[in-house]
């Protein structure tokens, strides 16, 4: 009795479409990944359960990096613009406001601000810039910085972002925070990175979790 | 067939040529799918967890006339101090003269402040004489010293949304305060 012979069939199993997939996923997933764009100002913000995404663009920035030294930055080149010839008004700055706008982010005083603007911009580092002046309370210059901006926004809404460094020490944190209250600015957000509530605590047990802390608006 | 198959075609040697031993040509295709995917997975992280957030902060207007303002009642007050190297401290209601309510906590871990505020929660709505608003009296106010980091201040702030603390504070320590936290930084390790 002839039994029918199976075919043996091969164990091994085709794996040249499984690399092609996973190779043109790997593809796009690289294409696709921004990487964070070198900041001159290196700031590691610190964490919160805030889940509300930070915006990206036509905001105020205003960086304490860890030595506690602030830095401005103005995202929309045409508010740069105004900022600078409000101040060139008011304060006599004297200023060049082409360069001014070209500038990413403002780091001196006001005294060696044209020598600031008058440097190449590979050459303005964070940690060798002075900053702005704002720890003194007798000469705070993010005030006048504050009071141009907000003449330049005065209508319409601005996104005022604080971006701090974990180890900045408070003292520089506490005069942003004044500058913003003399300009009547009540309301700012900061920069965090996302991190979940921690299990067991209200947040967490709350039903709608997950929303950060819109509620405390 | 997890292979590629390189041995071009089957090319028969005539008879008599001495047949070298013949090597494998396929390469296995395996690790290299491993490392593809390996890949893929980083690269995913790495998109999605480098959006920053953004956390909202309310400043109280410091025009309002003192007379005005909120007063916060000495029961459901609860003060956090920030010292340096991540030291925090913490005293409820008001500071006694001889600083015997001025008391020592930690970020996280044993004896947290987290467990400090969730306590002051519990024992402000036992109180609560409103049924509807139970943590109606809860006020927490954040002194940092000039000694603690900007973390330390986002810390507790985070601490409040983390807790459902509806009302606290930024608020300017005193200089007694300051001291008290100076010695007692000095006193730890």
């Amino acid at each position: 009795m002839g039994r029918a012979k199976l075919p043996r069939k091969s164990t091994s199993i085709d794996m040249t479409a499984m690399c092609d997939v996973a190779f043109l996923l790997l593809s796009f997933f690289i294409l696709t990944t921004k990487f964070k764009p070198s900041e001159a100002i290196a700031v590691t913000t610190p964490s919160s359960v805030a889940a509300k995404k930070a915006p990206k663009k036509n905001f105020v920035l205003v960086t304490i990096d860890k030595d506690g030294k602030v830095f401005l930055s103005i995202d929309d080149k045409n508010k740069r613009g105004d900022v600078i010839e409000y101040l060139n008004t008011y304060n006599q700055l004297g200023a060049n406001v082409d360069k001014f706008k070209k500038a990413d982010y403002i780091g001196a005083s006001f005294a060696q601000l044209k020598s600031f603007l008058d440097k190449p911009q590979e050459q303005r580092v964070g940690d060798q810039l002075p900053g702005i002046p704002c720890k003194d309370s007798t000469n705070n210059e993010l005030v006048d910085w504050m009071r141009a901006v907000n003449s330049a926004y005065a209508g319409t809404k601005m996104d005022l972002l604080v971006k701090g460094d974990n180890l900045a020490k408070y003292p520089s944190f506490k005069g942003v925070i004044t500058a913003f209250k003399k300009n009547d600015i009540q309301k700012f957000q900061i920069v965090t990175n996302p991190e979940s509530a921690p299990i067991g605590s209200e947040l967490y047990n709350r039903p709608n979790k997950g929303e950060g802390n819109q509620e405390n608006n | 067939m997890a292979e590629l198959d390189t041995s071009g075609g089957g090319h028969k040697k005539g008879p008599g040529v001495k047949k070298g031993k013949k090597l494998s040509t396929r390469v296995d295709l395996t690790p290299m799918v491993d490392l593809g995917f390996l890949l893929i997975t980083f690269f995913i992280f790495t998109t999605t967890m480098s959006q920053p957030t953004a956390m909202k902060l309310n400043l109280p207007d410091d025009k309002v006339k003192p007379e005005e303002q909120n007063k916060a009642k000495e029961s459901g007050a609860l003060t956090i101090l920030m010292g340096a190297d991540n030291h925090i401290y913490y005293y409820e209601g008001q500071l006694k003269p001889d600083a015997s309510n001025f008391k020592s906590a930690s970020y996280n871990g044993e004896n947290s402040i987290r467990d400090v505020i969730m306590n002051k929660k519990k024992s402000v709505r036992s109180m609560a004489q409103d049924p509807n608003d139970p943590e109606h009296d809860l006020v927490v106010v954040i002194k940092p010293s000039q000694y603690c980091t900007y973390k330390n201040v986002i810390d507790i702030l985070d601490e409040m949304s983390i807790n459902l603390v509806k009302k606290y504070a930024l608020v300017d320590i005193f200089d007694a305060e300051e001291q008290l936290i100076k010695i007692s930084d000095t006193q730890k390790p």
